[in-house]
């Protein structure tokens, strides 16, 4: 959705909206809005008398920056976060850990590739035999548990010395920090609909809708959206944002980028009992189960909280992929569960996360606006880096911005370029993500070309690799699976009532999941722990499906299988169904459309929306 | 009714209750396990009475001379407030009054009664004789449901109401109060007028929608009254907790899409009767 005073897109409603005006308007609150932020309110607050500082909004003010999160409260992010934290400490040079709950400093790293102790991954002939080799080898090689932990990891896959983090956590600690300085509101539960355009600039954000029908008609109650305009508005509303994805429709993007790489990333965080092994900093990676394509994590916080989950990419092309039965897999793993069989889930949350890197870098900044964090295409995706490379965009950001007020000089695109631009492009981030460009391209040809395009891409310093065509997103889902396969799951769905992505799994010969209530729960048990996904009511439904024709015809109606809150599902006329309140906003519908209407998109639009996870542990 | 309202909730800020939440002893006393680590909320039940008195207020403004006016009073760690009134603050009018002090629902009541009295009384321009002290019937932390009682007996007001669901005005000033009581029913009293206190069950109201607008304008005095919040420490006044227990929960979930009411209600009974 775009709001353009010269276009007039929107319907022609009659209706007031209110409107404030303020200096800067930010979409988002992560860590690249953190970093921003705290750059900004930190030099305010050693020189608050600095006429830079004074806002041209409200006369006699200092500056008045707005920050508009969707999520009902800063520390319900979701992450699993392993980081070297460079940048971070380079903004917190004391930082003692202690003071972010459920932070630690890795002092384990392993890398483990999981056997599958089951027999019921799909894996490749060149797999299997491998696997054979090493259950023959067993201890001679190492293999224990089904695991075999690799005994040489490349430097650039290890986040030591490093933090492991609670996102949630952190995003909430930065918060606090900006919010006490005075000169930052930060308003959680404000998602914002899309930005204000004037031609390709930007001019401010407009607000969603309130009191509306699930269509977006206005209802009993109804309050429009305030516009807030503004000199300078910073989009970091991630990798599904829909202010990022409207400027993009609007200015394009880059010649040759686009963004077709993505990964669904889903964890649950579990207590373990008090005489656990595990100790805190304690990072595991792993590959090859539940089947192998997804990669995996366990990573340990003080008091006993693991964090453990999985990342299920777009390149996994069985229509049927999905997320939560294959995390309740993951964790039974004989190299994962006798550490975590014991333990209590507290929480769970999943979110997309856009893997395109470099190739999927927008436009970083234009008249009266400029981007960071993932949606800008910083995240790393050979060291499997987000957090820190976001957060030190919003730095460069902010000392940009900075530079920029002192100077007296407005926010065009030529003057944010001209610093913004050319501070990220001479900076570690620009550097990794060249050397990251083209290291997955592998993993298109399978798991194993994958690893070797990685491992080439890694040890060169990204200066060899090995090439691939990425199609689209909804090209990656392939058709035309085991149709004997499809009806044995389908009719189990069926007698069952379950869903088809799950059936499908049992069909295939997975086990099923033995609930304990406590550890191993129901999917829609999941939504219920650690906070509850809920959504406040009066927002229009924020997944939309464009084409309803092309909905009807699909026949692998991945959205459904993928759907992490289980909010989409199968419906008698085809199309299949919405339940915001279920909706954890991960994204991942998005993406996992097998249909598109413009050879390039799926048919799902992800709008700005309320609601969703309400942990502060994920 | 020519004379506003003067009305003051008293709404403590307590861990989500839908979170994890579980008791644990530590060298300072007993508390929560990773408290530091939940989010906060406002007592569920005394928003329930702020957004009852927010309607109050809106319908009867008063008179220029004596118009009405609404403040909350608050107690909590100052960095929690600050966060919970960034969504509080969206969905009412309020003039905000910050206390630094614990939180947890494991200090003395009477201690924090102390507090939260004291400070009503010093509030400047307060009328005495049209106060309404509202809050929560019991809190979401410990649910002792003795705080408010024990503010509005060291206010000296003794018209006291709890477990309220409504309140009805009279153009006297008088009004009706429906109160909840065993059965799913509710007992129905008549008082004079103000002052009164009012405790809170759920009320009526849905929860208002965040409203920007709204914030921006609360924003203006919540700052201030943050940076000016006075820190407090609640004495002991010898209690001691011998033990700490979570209540026992049990929870089954079962989605169906075809199942009449009346199906449902059955296997409800049938699996509430097997404990």
């Amino acid at each position: 959705m775009i709001a353009d005073l010269q276009l007039q897109e929107e319907p022609a409603l009659e209706m007031e909206r209110p409107s404030i005006e303020v200096d800067i308007a930010c979409a988002g609150f992560g860590p690249a809005m953190g970093g921003f932020l705290t750059t900004l309110t930190r030099a305010w607050s050693e020189n608050p008398g600095d006429p830079s500082f004074e806002s041209r909004a409200v006369p006699g003010m200092p500056l008045q920056v707005f920050c508009y999160e969707r999520s009902d409260n800063l520390s319900a992010g979701v992450s699993g976060v392993v980081t070297r934290a460079r940048g971070i400490r380079a903004s917190f040079p004391n930082l003692n850990p202690a003071e972010i709950p459920m932070t630690a400093e890795i002092h384990d790293e392993r890398v483990l590739y999981l056997l599958d102790p089951i027999g019921a991954s799909r894996r490749s002939v060149a797999l299997r035999l491998g696997d054979r080799v090493l259950r023959a080898a067993g201890s001679l090689l190492g293999v224990r548990d089904d695991a075999l932990e690799l005994p040489w990891t490349p430097a650039f896959l290890h986040k030591r010395p490093g933090l492991v983090l609670s996102i949630g956590q952190f995003n909430e600690w930065v918060g606090a920090r900006i919010m006490e300085s005075g000169l930052v509101q930060i308003w959680p539960g404000t998602p914002v609909s899309a930005p204000i355009f004037s031609g390709k600039a930007v001019e401010g954000l407009r607000q969603a809708d309130q009191g509306v029908k699930p269509t977006g008609e206005p209802d009993s109650g109804f309050m429009p959206g305030m516009d807030v305009r503004a000199r300078l508005t910073v989009v970091g509303d991630g990798p599904v944002g829909a202010v990022s994805r409207a400027i993009d429709e609007r200015v394009g993007m880059p010649e040759g980028h686009e963004r077709r790489e993505w990964a669904l990333g889903m964890k649950f965080v579990i207590e373990v009992p008090e005489d656990s092994p595990l100790k805190p900093g304690t990072v595991w990676h792993t590959f090859g189960f539940p089947e192998p394509e997804i990669f995996g994590f366990l990573y340990v916080h003080p008091e006993r909280l693991v964090s453990v989950g999985i990342f299920v990419p777009s390149w996994m092309g069985d229509p049927q992929r999905t997320g939560y039965r294959y995390l309740q897999h993951f964790i039974q793993h004989p190299a994962l569960w006798p550490y975590l069989k014991d333990g209590t889930l507290r929480s769970w949350g999943a979110k997309s996360l856009e893997e395109s890197g470099k190739r999927g870098e927008p436009f970083l900044s234009g008249d009266g606006y400029a981007r960071i964090g993932e949606s800008s295409g910083s995240t790393n995706m050979l060291t499997g880096s987000g957090v820190d490379e976001a957060w030190t965009t919003g730095v460069q950001l902010g000392e940009a911005v900075l530079e920029l007020l002192r100077a007296g000089k407005p926010f065009t695109k030529e003057n944010l370029a001209a610093t913004y631009e050319t501070q990220r492009l001479a900076s570690w981030v620009e550097r990794g993500e060249q050397q990251a460009a083209n290291a997955r391209n592998g993993f298109h040809g399978g798991l194993l070309r994958g690893l070797a395009g990685m491992a080439l891409a890694g040890l060169s310093g990204g200066k060899l690799s090995l090439g691939a065509h990425i199609p689209p997103a909804h090209r990656q889902i392939r058709r035309g699976s085991d149709s004997g396969l499809k009806e044995r799951g389908a009719l189990l769905a069926i007698e069952t009532g379950r869903p088809l992505h799950d059936a499908m799994l049992s069909a295939r010969g997975w086990p099923e999941i033995a609930f304990d209530g406590r550890l191993l729960v129901t999917h829609q048990d999941a939504l219920l722990m650690g906070g509850k996904v809920q959504a406040m009511p009066g927002f229009a439904d924020h997944v939309v499906f464009l084409d309803k024709e092309l909905c009807i015809v699909c026949v692998e109606k991945t959205c459904i299988a993928m759907c992490s809150g289980q909010a989409l599902t199968q419906s008698a006329d085809g199309v299949p169904a919405f339940e915001r309140e279920k909706c954890v906003h991960c994204g991942a519908c998005l993406w996992n459309c097998a249909q598109s209407g413009d050879g390039e998109h799926g048919n799902i639009e992800f709008r700005a929306g309320a609601g969703g996870l309400h942990s502060a542990e994920n | 009714m020519e004379s506003g309202l003067h009305i003051v909730v008293c709404a403590g800020i307590v861990p989500d209750p839908l979170q994890t939440l579980e008791p644990a002893s530590g060298a300072g006393g007993p508390g929560l396990k990773n408290e530091m680590a939940l989010p906060a909320v406002l007592d569920p039940w005394a928003a329930s009475a702020l957004y009852e008195a927010a309607a109050l207020v809106s319908k009867f403004s008063g008179s220029p001379q004596r118009p009405s006016k609404l403040w909350l009073v608050s107690l909590g760690p100052k960095a929690k407030l600050q966060q919970v009134m960034m969504t509080v603050a969206q969905k009412a009018s309020f003039e905000f009054v910050a206390i630094d002090g614990p939180i947890g629902g494991f200090p003395d009541a009477h201690s924090t009664a102390a507090v939260l009295a004291e400070t009503i009384a010093s509030l400047p321009g307060l009328d005495r004789e049209r106060l309404l002290l509202f809050g929560g019937w019991e809190s979401a932390t410990r649910g002792a449901g003795v705080t408010l009682q024990l503010v509005g007996e060291r206010l000296g007001i003794g018209d006291q109401f709890q477990g309220v669901d409504q309140i009805d005005f009279r153009d006297d000033g008088s009004f009706e109060v429906l109160e909840r009581i065993d059965g799913g029913k509710h007992q129905v009293s008549v008082c004079s007028g103000a002052p009164a206190v009012l405790g809170w069950a759920t009320g009526n109201l849905a929860e208002p929608r965040n409203n920007p607008q709204v914030g921006m304008t609360n924003m203006r005095g919540i700052l201030p009254a943050l940076q000016k919040a006075k820190p407090v420490k609640l004495e002991a006044n010898g209690l001691h907790y011998l033990s700490l227990s979570l209540p026992k929960t049990q929870r089954t979930t079962r989605v169906v899409k075809d199942m009449v009411p009346k199906a449902i209600a059955d296997e409800l009974l049938a699996w509430m009767r097997e404990e």
